[in-house]
């Protein structure tokens, strides 16, 4: 049965992770995680005609392809838990309403990579799951059209505004004795942390505190220190925002991640070369730098024990034109290969 | 955490990059120069040949919108932009591409409620306070007259 310290929850059951997709588009692919990644797609209309349906359409085959790796069925599948930036989620509904699984429905802002794979851990830890899906996903243009202006209007970048990632990763959790599998070892819910910001062109800051908070919250209930890790891999935050993550955590707890941090957002893309400014952000960022080159770096023993802390701005635009500041989030599942 | 609201904004400031204004604002002036002169040029050619001070302006001003418009439809008119900032804003290709780009965007929700209904979703504000300040300016006008 899982055990619970403070806010951190140790799961007895270690679902692993049996297989894991990532599809992204163009730029993406031609980032310095290009090769990663299991399908790039040129076009990333993805055929479609309107962007949801692109991204619906991305979201479907990186869980159709993780399902097909880890040689499951839909049928076997029992929950799948899956979000997106979309108004009502519909990028993933749409994408998944001829799945014929079980549907769950999250909604973590960027985040959702950790928050589905935190469900999923803890539906299968309960003992009622056998099989769950965590996937989640992000489209720059249909990001772009509800967050911001419309693709071929003529504005201007600020140096703080990061590039909304085209893609989606899935992760495939069971059960299971194989022991090349990457598994879910412990996982914590992050706390709402608004520090003020209201520029939503700098997402990074606005999500720093919380991602502090939690990384700090977990040290403390496992009473490990950052060496105690290979990689400690925040979500999306940017330039920016790891910077005020170093510094908080530096000066507020006296805690120094450099030498172990590392962030999806500014692995994804190369930052000078591919225009982003202060990076990659979207669900889909940690979702396919995850559900790629990490876990499968786990699988090869490159890394044995990682933080994987996505962070999510949970805010709207019309939260934004009310004049709201943005509260940020930060879910951590420490992932662990071996015994 | 123990820092204030006021300490963390300042943090942020202080690790935010800043826009090169300096650069930006020359790129505006050379870009808006060159879109002005183009227009201010059109305007002298159509005068030269005979034609009267307004139509000629006018013409001008479409021509302007009718690139912009085009510019926008295949997609190079955001790339300009991108350096360009209030060089390609302030004059009408900006309010042109306002109205452009969200029809464009907002095709697929269809002709009325997607197109039609969004295509002032930027360039509105503009004419609502266009409006507004013409009628303030025109009462101003008609009862304390030009001096």
């Amino acid at each position: 049965m899982a055990k619970r310290t403070g806010k951190t929850v140790v799961l007895s059951s270690k679902p692993k992770i049996i297989g894991n997709a990532a599809v992204v588009g163009k730029k993406e692919g031609e980032g310095p995680l290009g090769n990663y990644f299991d399908e790039v797609h040129e076009d990333t209309t993805m055929g479609e005609d309107c962007w949801e349906k692109s991204e619906s359409e991305l979201l479907k085959r990186a869980v159709n392809l993780a399902l097909r790796k880890s040689a499951i069925t839909a049928d076997e599948v029992d929950t799948i838990y899956s979000g997106d930036l979309l108004n009502q989620c519909i990028g993933s509904a749409f994408g998944l309403r001829d799945s014929n699984m079980p549907f769950c429905g999250l909604y973590g802002a960027c985040s959702t990579m950790a928050l589905s794979l935190i469900q999923a851990s803890l539906a299968i830890e309960t003992g009622g799951f056998n099989c769950c899906v965590a996937a989640t996903s992000s489209h720059f243009c249909s990001a772009e059209k509800q967050f911001r202006y419309p693709l071929e209007y003529g504005g201007q970048r600020t140096p703080t505004a990061q590039w909304t990632v085209t893609g989606a990763g899935a992760a495939v959790l069971q059960k299971s004795d194989s022991p090349l599998s990457p598994y879910i070892a412990q996982v914590h819910i992050g706390t709402i942390q608004d520090f003020g910001i209201i520029d939503s062109t700098n997402m990074g800051a606005a999500m720093a505190p919380a991602a502090r908070k939690t990384i700090r919250d977990f040290l403390t209930d496992t009473a490990t220190r950052p060496e105690d890790y290979d990689l400690i891999l925040t979500g999306d935050l940017g330039s920016v925002g790891s910077e005020l993550l170093k510094e908080l955590l530096m000066r507020e707890d006296n805690i120094d991640i450099s030498s172990r941090h590392n962030d999806c957002g500014l692995m994804i893309f190369d930052l000078e070369k591919q225009d982003v400014h202060a990076g990659g952000s979207g669900c889909g960022c940690s979702a396919s730098v995850l559900c790629s080159h990490i876990l499968n770096s786990m699988r090869n023993g490159e890394y044995k024990n990682i933080l994987f802390v996505a962070t999510g701005a949970l805010m709207s635009p019309v939260s934004s034109r009310e004049g709201e500041s943005i509260p940020g989030i930060a879910h951590l599942v420490n992932i662990r290969t071996g015994e | 955490m123990s820092i204030s609201n006021e300490e963390y904004g300042y943090m942020t400031k202080r690790a935010s990059p800043k826009s090169p204004v300096l650069l930006d604002s020359f790129k505006a002036f050379i870009v808006g120069g060159i879109i002005c002169a183009i227009a201010e040029g059109l305007n002298q050619w159509l005068l030269f040949y005979g034609l009267g001070e307004k139509p000629s302006r006018t013409i001008a001003m479409i021509v302007i919108i009718v690139i912009t418009a085009l510019l926008t439809a295949i997609g190079i008119f955001d790339n300009i932009a991108k350096h360009a900032g209030a060089g390609t804003m302030v004059p009408i290709s900006g309010f042109a591409n306002s109205m452009v780009s969200p029809a464009l965007e907002f095709k697929a929700e269809g002709h009325i409620l997607g197109t039609a209904a969004q295509m002032f979703s930027i360039a509105g504000p503009v004419v609502v306070f266009g409006c507004s300040a013409a009628t303030i300016y025109g009462l101003i006008i008609y009862f304390f007259g030009l001096y």
